[in-house]
């Protein structure tokens, strides 16, 4: 794997093709003043094409919620322009604060200050349920 | 046992043991009317449920305890804007126990999470209602003798009501329960009971329209009401409503030692005429919630059963 102009930080690999985008945004890069590559529908030996992002920063990234929006990533961690660590994401058990429930008769609806919690119920069609109303979450796309 | 949220959290073996308490306290009432004594349950009704919060209050009564709480409508506690979980952390300060009732799902599992002593669901809104189905259990296991080999009538509103889902999941532990839903086209047993409880345990499954032809097929049958408040138009209500009427004519072609289920308040799905029939449980059921609610308050409190 490439990790040129990355000396300290991460380099997500393996994104889905064409979601490198949906990820960047949702990581807040573009807050980011540090450089930040976004490389699109590069051949993949493993599944055809895949998005790869890199970015020079050491950033705290909520792997959960990484791992909900594409569990195919593989997280990098990047040190003296070596790579130190990999992680293989995966769809995660349990998602607290990631996503709300929509059913409008959920207390989370209501309640001030209530921890969103999702559950994964079917880790085959990637199926997370509210914790409190047992809804299942619709807005997972992939 | 910490808390009662949802029947799906306890084992088979766990609910058995609530039954069998019931059981000793119908057999020796008098034994367990000072098991509670000195202890306070507080009724939380943060939406009117007349017959659940006295059947609760009846049950501690019984047991020498005593009772607290609040009955409102859904507006003014929210009016007031404190959070569920400051209501809760205050009512456990006053209280060892709470039974509440909430129009919002999941409301109870939020309390448990905050409370200091046990809560116990009784009913949030359409999600779960666990106490009724230890009723519904307890009352086949009394009239039936048994909960295993039995074929389960289901019939009205099987889409919206939870009430059949949860006694449904619960009868999926026992061996040899075959179900027959009895409902119209637009009320059916949804999806995820049929694939995720029902066709997982392998459980025989019929669904029909027919009211007439499923009554002779069945030991229990659990009549259900159609809610006003799950439709969306009027019309739908009323012209859905209507459609499954159980009388005494229907009664004529069910088993003699069949019984008539019913999670009450009925509006007409069941005549009137049909409480004379011996077959018809659904007094007698009410009388088996009150004993299931007394087994379970000396289960959370850990007194003696
Ligand atoms: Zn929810």
């Amino acid at each position: 794997m490439n990790i040129d102009g990355v000396k300290n930080g991460i380099v997500l690999d393996h994104i889905t093709a064409g979601r490198a985008m949906e990820i960047y945004r949702h990581l807040d890069l573009d807050d980011l003043d540090c450089c930040v590559a976004i490389i699109k529908n590069v051949e993949s030996k493993k599944k055809g094409k895949k998005d790869i992002l890199k970015v020079d920063a050491e950033i705290d990234i909520d792997l959960d919620m990484l791992g909900f929006l594409d569990p195919n990533i593989t997280v990098n961690i990047i040190k003296n322009e070596q790579r130190i660590e990999k992680k293989q994401l995966a769809l995660p058990q349990l998602l607290r604060n990631v996503i709300t429930c929509s059913n409008p008769r959920c207390i989370t609806g209501v309640e001030q200050e209530i921890d969103h919690i999702f559950e994964l119920s079917d880790p085959e069609a990637g199926v997370y349920r509210c914790s409190y109303c047992e809804t299942a979450y619709e807005g997972r796309n992939g | 046992m910490e808390h009662f949220i949802d029947i799906k959290d306890h084992s088979k073996d766990e609910i058995q043991q609530i039954l069998d308490a019931a059981m000793r306290v119908i057999e020796n009432p008098r034994g367990y009317s000072e098991a509670a004594k000195g202890k306070i349950l507080a009724t939380l009704f943060f939406e009117p449920s007349t017959r659940t919060r006295l059947s609760f209050e009846s049950a501690m009564l019984s047991l020498g305890g005593s009772v607290l709480g609040f009955s409102e409508s859904a507006s003014s506690s929210a009016a007031k804007g404190e959070s569920l979980a400051d209501t809760i952390k205050t009512v456990a300060c006053y209280a060892d126990l709470i039974a509440m009732r909430h129009p919002k799902e999941g409301a109870a599992l939020l309390a448990a999470g905050v409370a200091e002593v046990p809560v116990i669901n009784a009913g949030d809104g359409g999600h779960a209602h666990p106490t009724q189905t230890l009723t519904d259990l307890l009352t086949i296991q009394r009239e039936k003798g048994r909960l295993d080999n039995l074929t389960v009538g289901l019939c009205g509103d099987l889409k919206f009501g939870r009430t059949v889902h949860s006694l449904v999941e619960a009868l999926s532990h026992h061996s040899g329960i075959r179900i027959v839903a009895i409902s119209p086209q637009e009320l059916r047993v949804p999806e995820y009971l049929k694939s995720g409880v029902i066709a997982k345990h392998h459980m025989p499954f019929l669904e029909t329209d027919q009211m007439e032809d499923a009554l002779a097929t069945v030991d229990v049958l659990y009549m259900t009401r159609v809610q006003r408040e799950r439709f969306f138009n009027e019309e739908d209500y009323v012209r859905l409503k209507d459609r499954f009427i159980l009388d005494t004519a229907k009664m004529r072609l069910m088993e003699e030692d069949a019984i008539v289920l019913h999670p009450l308040p009925r509006v007409n799905e069941i005549s009137v005429k049909v409480d004379a029939d011996p077959r018809a449980a659904y007094f007698r059921q009410v009388k088996n919630g009150k004993y299931v609610r007394m087994a379970l308050i000396m289960k959370l409190l850990e007194l003696a059963g």
